[in-house]
């Protein structure tokens, strides 16, 4: 605990510190300090081990509605002035800004509670400690288990001229395995704030299970099929639907999918999406990276586009309010809603599977990427668990296909939902999604795995 | 310096550690986006750190911090050797590095004008001419014109002895073009995508970019894919221009090279690599004309320096010689499986992060054909430009890229514009249907920024040199 005392001491003063000494008409402090640990596992045994303690001071100075910005990792006294000096030199060298009304103004932060000790004191042995057991039940079953293991503490400070000051701190525990036999292998992950409800012998269980249904793979002809998503494969796709137009800015620049369709149907009648911070489900800070009180915002609802989320500069170009989806200035991607819900149904995946003729079970997506923003086609490959269903049972290993689909269109295309979501990290923020079943995915190709 | 290096060496072999290095870094960067008439990015960045790498009980240990004092490198150190002894309660064996010689030495690439004394009037200046430039029509709806500069200070210092200072510096800059109508997005990008054209040089990249002069085009193009014809779904032979050349080769022949990868060191995120042990020598993995080299050395590359994280002197190898598979890219862990000494390829992302197996400039050897003549000799076809987008399975066989754009050939000649243009293949098929590379005229070197690998993720500067070069019997317009 005195190591988040002291990040938070630290975070507090380089606010009031940066404030106080700029002499721009608005000023902009964001602060974010970290103690990292990463443990890294392949062929069995532990090869990279690493930790890191860094902070970030960000400064927005604004003279004459011209606008700069500078940045450092050094929180004494000196470098904060130094950056808040740089960026008022960078603010007087531009142009004036003339779309640029005023930094937001402070709005009350509800507290959540997201700081766990226990993931905070997490010490390498006992990293090494949780990662023996996955390693162990894997050499039991042959297989060798590759994985990371992280447990992190963050402190998010952002302070405006205008008042706004908030400060939040946050712990973080993730952990994926892929399990691999001469011919398969199996993916799990976790992530939580509590390093405590990991149970390693389960987590390995059920990677070790993927790969040792999946052995000797048969191929398949590439073509439309019924699919199963699991939780992994859902998040990929909801993620990259939010990086391509859950965003103001996108929808302002013509490029969302969803621009010209607000209350129209844009998927099938029971998927709902939404971004919510506050949710006990999800991990992430109550205000965003310009102190805004982070909001619930529903994006899909029942099928119909509903929303796209705001930060204070795309808000004011609609006269509307900041949702509290900012990244860290200067941000050219905009908005973006980083703690994502789709809405469970009453299905399970055994019953997805019992019910399907003939399908595709993936367990996640590799490498993937979109082709068309607007018609979201995303490709990419399947991974670590690709499995063939006949007649209502899983009865083998496939190996890895590729997708070339419109994210929409399955969507569209959803039969049935499992009432269990888990908790995915998708890199740029969670995703807290169900299972799915999908007809006519569309597999285009394949490869020799 | 040599104080806070010496204190760290020192802190490590009392505590026991058989092995360590420091790197005291200072990077900096300044960034640049002009978009739609808005200066959105104007931006001036530092980070400063040091990194403690170290093996105790056979097993490695790291920690990092931004704080670069006495007190706080040894107490760093002390977390880096429990951390060690942490990874050693699991470890199969010791770990053994190749030898190499220590080193005293400094080196600083060749800078003909200081991207950094550049004011940023001047470069504001540029960027928002070449932006505006591109707002030629109401369809654009996203024109931007950005530029970045970097420059890392680095000390390296091993327990063996080497003590090696390096000063890097390099810039970048870009244009592109977003044209939107009735639900069609279409984009055109220069030099390059994304964010334009990058290397180990001055401002005088910069200078001969032309981004203003090419700007018109670039936006034309945009406009003009909207009615474009759709590519057809078939099987025809690929004309790839160097820069979409160089990214097909970065993620078919650059990541599967990795010996980190092959070994399995990747496995549970990027993954691993169809290049096993037995193929080295034993694999014809591209046609008789395909010759790839790992140079680290050539003038101006983003992927070349003096030398690597572990001290080992920036090198030529050969990847691919007569289309055979001979050499992977290695670092003093992974080369002793091979018998071999590091070819030096080992970097980090900075101070807080460990040195990984990295490409440099990998590079496809230039042919001897003009591209007209390449053209000319192509009877149908389809030639594809500029990167959209990219992805490959985690052994790195079946990739499918899409490009900005692509141009039928008839009969010898470039004709109809194509839009939604993509394409699919399996990586040893695919380099053995190469059967003609433009030369050298043609030949370019195109910087990758954001080669992303490894957890906590890391992103490289490297680089591919390139000519335009054809392929046979390629599968186009895939989903459609």
């Amino acid at each position: 605990m005195t190591r988040i005392l002291e990040l938070e001491s630290q975070i507090s003063e380089s606010l009031t510190e940066a404030l106080s000494h700029s002499e721009a008409d608005q000023t902009e402090v964001l602060a974010y300090a970290h103690d990292t640990a990463l443990t890294r596992f392949s062929n069995s045994s532990i090869h990279q081990n690493v930790a890191e303690k860094n902070v970030h001071l960000s400064i927005r100075a604004i003279k004459d509605r011209r606008i700069g910005y500078a940045s450092t990792n050094r929180l004494d006294r000196k470098s904060v002035q130094g950056t808040v000096n740089l960026a008022l030199e960078i603010a007087k060298e531009r142009p004036e800004d003339a779309e640029f009304k005023s930094l937001p103004a402070p709005k009350p932060v509800h507290g959540m509670s997201s700081f766990v000790p226990a993931t905070s004191e997490c010490s390498p042995m006992q990293r090494a400690e949780i990662i023996k057991p996955i390693i162990d039940k894997a050499s039991e079953n042959k297989l060798s288990a590759a994985g990371a293991f992280s447990t992190e503490v963050a402190v998010l400070g952002v302070a405006n001229s205008l008042g706004i000051k908030s400060i939040h701190s946050l712990t973080q525990a993730s952990l994926n395995t892929v399990v691999s036999s001469a011919s398969s292998s199996g993916f799990v992950s976790f992530i939580s704030k509590d390093v405590n409800e990991l149970n390693p012998e389960v987590f390995a269980d059920k990677a070790i299970e993927k790969a040792l249904m999946s052995e000797n793979p048969a191929g398949i002809e590439p073509g439309r099929y019924d699919v199963i998503l699991e939780e992994e494969a859902v998040a990929e796709l909801i993620s990259f639907l939010a990086y391509i137009g859950f965003g103001a800015l996108a929808f302002q620049e013509h490029r969302s999918f969803l621009y010209g369709k607000i209350g129209q149907k844009v998927t099938a009648d029971n998927v709902t999406i939404w971004d919510d911070a506050h949710d006990g489900r999800t991990i992430g800070f109550p205000f965003d990276f310009e102190g805004i009180p982070k909001q619930k915002v529903v994006l899909i609802e029942e099928g119909v586009a509903r929303n796209v989320v705001y930060d204070s500069y795309t808000a004011q170009k609609e006269n509307k309010e900041s949702t509290g989806h900012a990244l860290p200035a200067p941000n050219p991607y905009g908005p973006i809603p980083t703690n994502l819900f789709l809405k469970e149904g009453d299905s399970s995946l055994d019953k997805m599977i019992s019910s399907t003729e003939k399908g595709v079970l993936v367990t996640r997506f590799h490498y993937t990427n979109v082709e068309d923003p607007i018609k979201t086609i995303l490709t990419g490959m399947t991974r670590d668990g690709t499995f063939l269903i006949e007649n209502g049972e899983i009865v083998s290993g496939v190996k890895n296909l590729r997708i070339t689909q419109s994210i929409l269109e399955a969507l569209s295309n959803v039969q049935s939902i499992s009432k269990i979501t888990r908790l995915i990290d998708t890199g740029f923020g969670t995703c807290n999604v169900p299972a799915l079943k999908v007809r006519d995915f569309n597999f285009t190709g394949a490869t020799e795995f | 310096m040599k104080e806070l290096t010496n204190l760290c060496l020192d802190t490590a072999a009392s505590l026991g550690a058989t092995y360590a290095d420091i790197r005291i870094i200072n990077h900096e960067n300044q960034s640049l986006l002009v978009k739609n008439g808005r200066i959105e990015d104007i931006s001036s960045g530092t980070s400063a750190g040091f990194g403690v790498r170290l093996i105790a009980n056979g097993a490695w240990g790291f920690a990092s911090s931004f704080l670069t004092e006495p007190e706080e490198i040894k107490e760093v150190t002390r977390l880096a050797y429990q951390i060690a002894l942490a990874s050693a309660t699991i470890k199969r064996e010791d770990i053994r590095l190749a030898e190499e010689k220590p080193v005293q030495d400094s080196y600083k690439n060749k800078v003909v004008i200081d991207p950094f004394s550049i004011s940023l009037e001047k470069r504001l200046e540029l960027l928002t001419a070449a932006e505006k430039s591109l707002r030629i029509d109401e369809k654009i709806k996203v024109a931007q014109a950005s530029m970045d500069l970097f420059r890392t200070k680095q000390i390296f210092a091993g327990s063996e002895g080497s003590y090696i200072e390096q000063e890097i510096t390099q810039c970048g800059a870009g244009i592109s073009a977003t044209a939107v109508k009735d639900g069609e997005i279409q984009r055109r990008s220069y030099p390059n995508s994304p964010r334009g054209q990058f290397a180990s040089r001055g401002y005088e990249l910069i200078d001969s970019l032309d981004l203003t002069e090419n700007a018109g085009r670039v936006a034309e193009e945009a406009i003009e894919l909207l009615s474009a014809k759709n590519c057809p779904s078939m099987k025809t032979t690929v004309i790839l221009d160097a820069s979409q050349l160089a990214l097909q080769l970065h993620e078919s022949i650059g990541h599967p090279t990795e010996l980190d990868r092959v070994l399995g060191m990747e496995a549970s995120f990027a993954g691993t690599s169809f290049l096993t042990l037995e193929k080295l020598d034993n694999l014809q993995l591209g046609s008789t004309i395909v010759n790839v080299t790992a140079d680290a050395t050539i003038e101006g590359g983003l992927g070349t320096f003096g030398y690597d994280d572990e001290g080992v002197k920036a090198q030529r190898t050969s990847i691919i010689r007569e289309g055979r598979f001979v050499g992977y890219l290695t670092s003093r862990e992974t080369a002793p499986v091979l018998n071999q000494r590091s070819n030096g390829t080992m970097r980090a992302n900075g101070w807080n992060r460990i040195p990984l197996i990295r490409m440099t400039n990998i590079n496809l050897e230039p042919g001897d054909r003009t591209l007209d003549e390449i053209i000319s000799g192509t009877k149908d076809g389809i030639y594809l430009e500029t990167n959209k987008s990219w992805s490959i399975d985690d052994k790195r066989l079946n990739f499918q890229f899409a490009t900005e754009a692509g141009w039928e050939i008839k009969d010898g000649k470039r004709k109809t514009l194509l839009k939604n243009c993509n394409y699919t293949g399996i990586t040893p098929e695919f380099w053995n249907s190469c059967d003609a590379i433009a030369n050298r005229d043609h030949w370019q070197i195109w910087g990758v920024h954001n080669c992303g690998k490894g957890e906590p993720m890391q992103i490289a500067h490297v680089a591919h040199g390139t000519a335009p070069a054809r392929f046979r019997n390629v599968q186009v317009g895939v989903g459609k």
